[in-house]
């Protein structure tokens, strides 16, 4: 589809601005990308009255076309630059009509762009309860466009938006707020004139901002910076005046239109006696950790149900399709490499969706931003941030959805520590390792006589990996730089209830986005595992048939006996299997032998693959029966000592191993689509395979 | 008197700011000289805090606070 015209929201955060765009283009859009940036570009159709149809954007939620994260940037790009494939016919300007003066800041900028204006007064029925009445016919007058008052939680007045933006001329027709010129009146001529821009608010904005945008070329940008030299241009007193100029209109403005009925600011106190409890000194920590144990306890106990059902249907497509699909190679790549990394996506389906949906409640009902309020000393001292809450508990389930949750953390530097450490948080995936070898070595006995021993061990690893976080973050503190001064400037929305069709739809966006994005690199990853661990050296493999055609070993052994150590040895002959040979010099270190080097390589796919893994290799057939994987590993002895092969040394350094390593191609993949770069995946990944080779080795040789 | 010197429940005019580019950021989100501002109360830890100014409430930890000079 393609619009005829093409509109964009622009508004501050908490404004309802991406309710309203959910409105205007019901389900009918896509989320993509800014040209060129890692910003998230929503985009929908929306019919207007007179059968046109309009393109709408909606714009990163912003308090002023000075932006304070990267992100924000993109508003001013979209607005000024008329070459950008994303530039408006017509501007919506979504106003929350109870917090009408801060709104109106953004608004006078943009007007002053010129672009056609539209201004959508949302939140009309809370301002009327706190007791405001605006005049709006007097103040669409003042300001010369069109104001509609609209509902966009209910739904209200939206037609009459539509019939608006349907009735506005193509010619901006607003009138003008502040003597822009009068701020720094020669450079604004001379930007104009040598860059060839007409208007001058854009002239201004550029001198403020020609670092920061990309539609300037380089020497346009020195040009502005020597421009600025010669006119001794003063951007921060040129900005403040520019905002107090603003304020001023505004003020004149709203005093003429506005009018408080005094003694009404329910809505007010209400949050704040909500308030009041929920950031109590005592009441606030401990009900938010009452809600965090109701998160945890949801992705564990409500996702294993809906988990189940996913594995055993693709237990059925895998040996459905065995059946029908004619024996081969092709048929094997299908259904061991595709189907098997398919599942292994889908199977994070029903973890994403609950930590999403319990994300976008505590997001829409406010309880979000009194997180971070709380928690934002604590985060500061280690590097991170009040937000970064939020994923790290969410990290015991799947750093996956924990980490597409970062999104809402503004600063680039507090967003990519979060992201760099929440995969240590130890997640559910560790838990077979972990169950595994510690069920090997640490006898079940008890301490003290309640505390079992196995329990201890493994709550130890749980703690570790908080402890593990924790100083890594405080450690990235000082390593990763960014030119963002760390802000703590936020509004505290007041309290509503969630939007229950909005909770459903980030459901619905967030488990798409990883099915897609992440599912398209898990897949390949998986299709490469295959080849590698079903394919060997020719000459090794063609030994290795002849020697399973021999009648000798033929008869001494059941049809049973010879497929499991035919399999066995297939994969030690793999180009897995020549593979973990190769490495094991490497890992000889940490104690782990050739056959553990390849449960290395197929779990880098995931963690859970371990077992699977450590199962074929030690020739049991059906990886169900974890007893008999443990007693197989149990009875592995060391070929040329006859020693066992997993001691107490070895198991606590494959467990602290697994604790730190990046053993998880979901998560790369995610941190690759997050920060749409391979650089933080590479860096993630080498740190952690350090961090986790280091202390392995330690580890070994203490217990050795 | 700073801003970050005030009880909960206190309240004062904002004169003008000690910090440029803080007061950039700050004048964006409502707090203007002359405009009014409320004190409502401390996150449990003591920092960050929470204000009422230009109708809504807004949190700025203590060292931003620190910049806002009232009368």
């Amino acid at each position: 589809m393609k619009g005829e015209l093409r509109i964009v929201l622009v508004g501050n955060p908490n404004t309802g601005k991406s309710t309203l765009f959910n409105r205007l283009t019901g389900l009918h859009q896509k989320v993509g990308n800014f040209a060129g940036v890692t910003v998230d570009k929503k985009t929908g159709y929306c019919k207007l009255p007179d059968g046109r149809v309009a393109e709408i954007v909606d714009l990163p939620g912003t308090y002023s076309l000075y932006p304070k994260s990267k992100d924000e940037v993109i508003v001013f790009e979209v607005l000024a630059d008329r070459n950008n494939t994303a530039h408006p016919d017509i501007v919506v300007i979504v106003a929350d009509a109870s917090n009408l003066k801060r709104n109106l800041l953004l608004y006078t900028q943009v007007a002053d762009l010129k672009i056609p204006v539209v201004i959508a007064l949302n939140m009309i029925d809370l301002s009327r309860k706190a007791g405001t009445e605006i005049n709006i016919d007097e103040l669409a007058l003042r300001l010369g466009v069109q104001i509609v008052p609209i509902c966009a939680r209910q739904g209200e007045n939206i037609d009459q938006l539509k019939e608006a933006i349907a009735y506005t001329s193509s010619v901006p027709l607003q009138t003008d707020t502040i003597e822009v010129e009068a701020l720094a009146p020669s450079l604004i001529t001379k930007i104009k004139e040598e860059l060839q821009v007409d208007l001058p608010y854009t002239a201004l904005q550029l001198a403020h901002q020609h670092e920061n945008v990309r539609f300037l070329t380089s020497a346009q940008s020195e040009r502005i910076e020597e421009l600025e030299q010669e006119f001794s241009f003063h951007s921060q007193k040129a900005q403040a005046a520019e905002t107090i100029a603003r304020y001023n209109f505004i003020n004149d403005v709203l005093f003429d239109t506005v009018k408080f009925r005094p003694g009404a600011a329910k809505e007010e106190t209400f949050s704040n006696k909500i308030d009041k409890i929920l950031t109590h000194r005592v009441w606030g920590f401990t009900i938010f950790f009452a809600i965090l144990l109701l998160i945890f306890q949801s992705i564990f106990a409500w996702s294993e149900y809906p988990m189940t059902l996913i594995e055993d249907l693709f237990i059925w497509l895998t040996s459905t399709a065995h059946e029908v699909l004619p024996a081969g190679v092709l048929t094997d790549l299908f259904v061991d490499g595709i189907l098997a990394g398919l599942s292994g996506v889908l199977v994070f389906i029903p973890q994403i969706a609950i930590l999403f949906a319990f994300i976008s409640i505590l997001e829409d009902t406010g309880y979000m931003a009194r997180v971070t309020f709380m928690m934002d000393k604590i985060m500061r001292k280690v590097g991170l941030n009040g937000k970064s809450v939020v994923p790290l508990i969410g990290g015991f389930a799947c750093a996956v959805p924990s980490i597409m949750s970062t999104r809402n953390i503004e600063s680039w530097k507090d967003r990519i520590i979060t992201i760099m450490v929440t995969p240590l948080v130890s997640c559910s995936a560790r838990l077979p390792i972990y169950t595994i070898l510690i069920s090997l070595v640490v006898p079940d006995g008890e301490v003290a006589g309640i505390l079992n021993l196995q329990a201890l061990a493994l709550m130890g690893m749980y703690l570790l990996s908080i402890v593990s976080a924790v100083i890594v973050a405080w450690v990235m503190k000082f390593l990763i730089h960014s030119g963002e001064r760390g802000y703590f400037i936020m509004e505290l929305p007041v309290y509503r209830m969630p939007r229950w069709s909005n909770v459903v739809y980030t459901m619905y966006e967030k488990v798409k986005a990883f099915v897609f994005e992440a599912g398209k690199v898990i897949v390949a990853i998986s299709i490469i595992l295959w080849v590698l661990a079903s394919y060997g050296p020719p000459a090794k493999r063609e030994a290795l048939t002849a020697k399973y055609q021999s009648e000798q070993l033929r008869s001494r052994h059941t049809p049973e006996e010879l497929e499991s150590m035919e399999a066995a040895e297939k994969l030690e002959t793999s180009y897995a299997g020549v593979i973990g040979k190769a490495i094991e010099p490497a890992i000889r270190p940490l104690g782990f032998d050739w056959k553990i080097g390849i449960a290395l390589i197929t779990s880098f796919a995931a963690r859970e693959v371990f077992v699977g893994t450590m199962a074929t290799i030690y020739s049991v057939s059906d990886d169900a029966q974890m007893e008999s994987v443990r007693d197989k590993m149990r009875r592995a002895k060391k070929p040329d000592t006859g020693e066992p092969v997993f001691t107490f040394a070895v198991a606590f350094s494959l467990m602290i191993f697994y604790a730190f390593a990046m053993q998880c191609m979901s998560t790369l993949a995610i941190v690759y689509r997050e920060t749409k770069s391979w650089k933080w995946p590479s860096i993630q990944l080498a740190y952690m395979t350090a961090l986790a080779y280091i202390a392995s080795f330690i580890v070994y040789n203490i217990l050795k | 008197m700073k801003l970050s010197q005030l009880q909960p429940g206190q309240s004062g005019v904002i004169k003008e700011f000690t910090d440029l580019e803080m007061s950039i950021k700050l004048m964006e989100m409502g707090c203007l000289p002359g405009e009014s501002i409320v004190v409502e109360r401390f996150a449990p830890l003591g920092d960050p805090m929470a204000v009422t100014v230009s109708g809504y409430q807004l949190s700025l930890r203590k060292r931003e606070a620190s910049t806002i000079i009232l009368q």
